[in-house]
């Protein structure tokens, strides 16, 4: 197959991959069947995660945080053991973040035309970027602050589009579809049921989410695929890590990049398309830590001044037959002998002080983070994390902030972390009462976790409903509800109400009542119930909470002490 | 400016005296229609008001027939055959369901809790009533809640929605654009799940549970599952609510499973233990007598002291005193 038509092949694999990872973010939804499930209710696909189980990053830092790979993230191997061989492939060919910035690159700028455009894609120094912020990441993670999350490709990608855009466009969608059924028309009519019938397993929820920091990550978001239209995937060139990583990787790739410069007119077309900045032109070195082997430069070449060598020759400058090192001017007028040079760089020139001031910067992370009083000393009551996570420091050193859990929970009851969690814990999941409450069945957000975080429990370990559980066992418990007596309508307004205890789902309920006498506002004595906790009963589920009427801020709330996964956050003495 | 020459320019003199008069004209329109719209939306000005409510009449209460019973107890192993036989009593599904119908089975799905934890009612009941219905000709009968938890994970887990659908009824998950803003009279206005106001008939097929609130949750508290919004407001006055929205409801029909009774941390439950199997369906056309007759039976409290029992009586939407009240027992 000539090498010119591998540009569509690629095409053509970008396409697949987005699309298969649309449909597992789509999956990653309790949606489906209405069949019968007295068990435990699982995701119909299996590994809902995929992409981030093979990611090559997150199990790296999962290894190096955890000093263990969980479960799934074995996938991985089947991304970098063939990068060892082939280059930086994934970014060319399976990235969906990376296909993305891709068609952002595609669309027309001012600010990339012609020559500008030639000139944009040779390769600049700051592409070095991504490589010390890996070092940084890497090394951080080795002290165990999971900071690469925040900055992985695929975890970005599944977090903004869970949190802002698909939420956004559920919202718009539903407006549109509203607006055709009010119109009371029937062609219009049946058009909205057309669509909605199409689009119901895909991009409509079942409940319109909503998000804390939708907004912030959708702009940060739209920034980076803005960005695109200055620098053709500026991201994927300066700043993505795991770019980075696959780059380092690829340093014995055995597919390599040979130049002919007598075949070659200096057109300097291969440059227009180049994704990666690795230059592909001849007279300079090629940058093989740099090629997203996206085949573009073969594809446009008018001629053959580039192709690709699979397995490499080692020699990326080729002469053609009839030519002699020490022979005049080719038929371009430019001289036949090329100065000695090195062909190709295999590795990213890094300077070695700015990688010692990442590692430090990397090492210095973790100190500074846990001196602060923002790890448990100065304990956040609305750190409420998800059932089955581990203990604060291990959750820290796992959590890749990837957003799947907050995807995934039926109540929309996740939410990405501000302050709860100190700096070291942004975008990690916190649970908020008032959105939603934690469903006593659900297992679902540790399914999908990829690095165990949140480990995987099933309905019996949660151990909420006896009727689901082993005799004795104990509840895993999120934390506590509290009673704000002021606001709570029996404690101070003489008014019956109790909607707290018909919600609570524990049997025997963790919500008791005492019947009290009250005077009301006639100055007459009326009975009402009064209720109160029970905090070895009280799991923390928030379903107290999310049902309270008084709406804007709760007469009762959850706070994590009490949570079962500290030794320490704890009210009651521990019995054993 | 004076024209240079004689003939050739006076054209040009009045195309150019045309045009400017017609950017006159133009600019005038333009003035006129911008105040034009300026006073239409000046008039439009006033303080945004609610929507108006849609309104509703009450369905009318079947005619009562003195030579069939008003409520019929029975007891025994198979809940299909338990609400075959007490149907059969009542007159035969013919007397409720007309061939044609459109009718709304509500059961209560409100928790996401397994047939076993009797928070929900018995998914057999409800499917052997749709079929039933189905036999005799209805058009569509439709089964939804509005479920507390989850409606997904409740329709699933309780066994109804798949259940139900084997025997071909409509399952509809109660989604928002399924709301209508209906003004309910004393209750005020509130979202109502459509199908209660388009069914030609409605059948509660509640489950009998403890609820610390009222005492216990039987026929007319069910009716709290048909609307939305903010409901739990409707616990500072239970009682009077339930009536009100009993009244609004009108059941042709009223099946109370008590198969399995949840007698005490209602009404979620969650422990086998809180659930006792009494195999027994309470049916009848008397929603009042349907309660008090459950609450005595189960938890052997005096209707008189529940408190929605008697404004239900003073309503006239039914009879308290079961002594009045032509019941049968029947054993299968």
């Amino acid at each position: 197959m000539s090498q010119s038509k591998l540009p569509k092949l690629r095409r053509l694999a970008q396409i697949v991959f987005l699309v298969l990872f649309f449909v597992h973010l789509f999956n990653t939804e309790f949606r489906g069947s209405l069949k019968a499930a007295t068990g435990d209710i699982r995701l119909p696909i299996p590994y809902p995660a995929i992409f981030l189980l093979s990611d090559p990053l997150v199990a790296v830092c999962n290894a190096l945080g955890s000093r263990a790979l969980y479960r799934g993230l074995l996938w991985s191997l089947t991304i970098l053991l063939p990068t060892l061989f082939l280059g930086r492939f994934f970014c060319g060919w399976i990235c969906p973040l990376g296909t993305l910035h891709h068609f952002f690159s595609h669309l027309k700028s001012e600010k990339k035309r012609g020559q500008r455009l030639i000139e944009s894609n040779r390769y600049k120094t700051w592409q070095a970027t991504k490589y010390y912020i890996l070092a940084v990441l890497l090394v951080s993670s080795l002290f165990g602050v999971l900071m690469p999350g925040l900055m992985d490709p695929i975890s970005l990608l599944i977090r903004s589009l869970t949190v802002s855009v698909l939420p956004g466009l559920n919202l718009a969608f539903n407006a549109v579809l509203d607006s055709l059924y009010r119109t009371n028309s029937g062609v219009l009519g049946f058009v909205a049921h057309a669509l909605q019938f199409l689009l119901n397993a895909t991009l409509l929820s079942y409940k319109q989410p909503h998000f804390r920091q939708g907004f912030l990550l959708g702009v940060i978001f739209i920034t980076l695929l803005a960005l695109n239209l200055r620098v053709t995937r500026f991201w994927c060139r300066a700043l993505c890590p795991l770019g980075a990583l696959l780059g380092l990787a690829s340093r014995w790739s055995i597919l390599g990049m040979e130049k002919c410069a007598s075949d070659c007119d200096d057109c300097r077309r291969c440059l227009l398309h180049c994704q990666g900045g690795d230059d592909p032109i001849p007279g300079v070195p090629w940058r093989k830590a740099e090629c997203h082997l996206c085949f573009n430069c073969v594809g446009d070449c008018p001629k053959t001044g580039v192709r690709f060598k699979f397995p490499d020759t080692g020699r990326a400058e080729r002469r053609s037959a009839n030519s002699n090192a020490n022979a005049g001017p080719n038929a371009n007028g430019r001289p036949n002998a090329v100065r000695p040079y090195e062909t190709t760089l295999i590795g990213p020139q890094l300077q070695r002080r700015k990688v010692l001031a990442s590692v430090a910067a990397g090492a210095a992370l973790l100190p500074m983070f846990r001196s602060t009083t923002a790890f448990g000393v100065e304990h956040s009551p609305r750190l409420i994390r998800p059932p089955g996570s581990l203990d604060e420091a291990d959750f820290l050193a796992r959590c890749i902030r990837c957003g799947e859990c907050l995807k995934v929970c039926p109540n929309n009851a996740l939410h990405p972390a501000l302050t709860e969690a100190g700096l070291e814990g942004l975008w990690s999941p916190v649970l908020a009462p008032r959105v939603g409450y934690c469903e006593p069945s659900c297992t679902l957000c540790g399914q999908v976790c990829p690095t165990g975080a949140i480990w995987e429990i099933t309905q019996a370990e949660k151990a909420w409903l006896p009727a689901a559980s082993r005799p004795g066992a104990k509840p895993i418990r999120l934390g506590t509800a509290f009673y704000d007596q002021g606001r709570c309508l029996p404690w101070s307004m003489a008014t019956e109400c109790i909607v707290c205890e018909e919600w609570c789902p524990t049997s025997p309920k963790a919500i008791y009542l005492v019947t009290a006498q009250v005077v009301d506002t006639q100055g007459k004595v009326k009975q009402v119930r009064q209720p109160h906790v029970d905090p070895n009963r009280c799991v923390g589920c928030g379903a107290c909470e999310f049902a309270c009427p008084v709406k804007d801020r709760a007469a009762v709330y959850v706070t994590s002490i009490g949570e079962s996964r500290s030794r320490t956050h704890q009210i009651l003495l521990q019995k054993a | 400016m004076m024209p240079s020459k004689g003939a050739e320019t006076d054209p040009s003199n009045r195309r150019n005296a045309l045009m400017k008069l017609a950017r006159l004209g133009g600019l005038t329109g333009l003035g006129a229609a911008t105040a034009g719209l300026s006073v239409w939306l000046n008039a439009r000005s006033k303080h945004p008001e609610e929507n108006e409510a849609a309104s509703f009449e009450p369905r009318r209460n079947l005619p009562p027939d003195p030579n069939l019973p008003e409520m019929v107890i029975a007891q025994g192993e198979d809940p299909r055959l338990l609400v075959r036989k007490s149907l059969e009593k009542l007159g035969g599904i013919r007397r409720f369901v007309a061939q044609g119908d459109v009718i709304l089975i509500k059961p209560n799905i409100g928790w996401d809790r397994t047939p076993e934890q009797a928070a929900n009612t018995n998914p057999q009941v409800v499917a052997e009533m749709v079929r039933l219905c189905r036999e005799v000709g209805a058009r569509k009968v439709i089964v939804t809640d509005v479920s507390c938890n989850d409606p997904r994970r409740c329709f699933r887990r309780s066994g109804i929605a798949e259940a139900a659908s084997a025997e071909g009824a409509e399952v509809i998950l109660p989604e928002d654009r399924y709301f209508k803003r209906v003004n309910l009279r004393s209750l005020g206005t509130w979202p109502v799940l459509e199908p209660i106001l388009t069914a030609d008939k409605v059948i509660n097929i509640p489950v009998a549970k403890h609820h610390s609130l009222p005492g216990v949750t039987l026929g007319m508290k069910n009716w709290l599952g048909i609307v939305g919004g903010p409901r739990v407001w409707l616990h500072q006055d239970i009682h009077t609510s339930v009536v009100d929205l009993a009244e609004f409801a009108r059941p042709t029909l009223t099946i109370i499973d008590a198969y399995r009774v949840l007698m005490r941390n209602g009404p979620t439950g969650g422990s086998l233990s809180d659930v006792e199997a009494k195999k027994t369906l309470i049916a009848g056309t008397d929603p009042v007598a349907l309660d008090a007759y459950a609450v005595k039976t189960f938890w052997n409290v005096d209707p008189r002291t529940l408190r929605y029992l008697k404004i239900a009586e003073d309503r006239g939407l039914g009879k308290m005193n079961l002594e009045q009240v032509r019941l049968q027992k029947v054993t299968v």
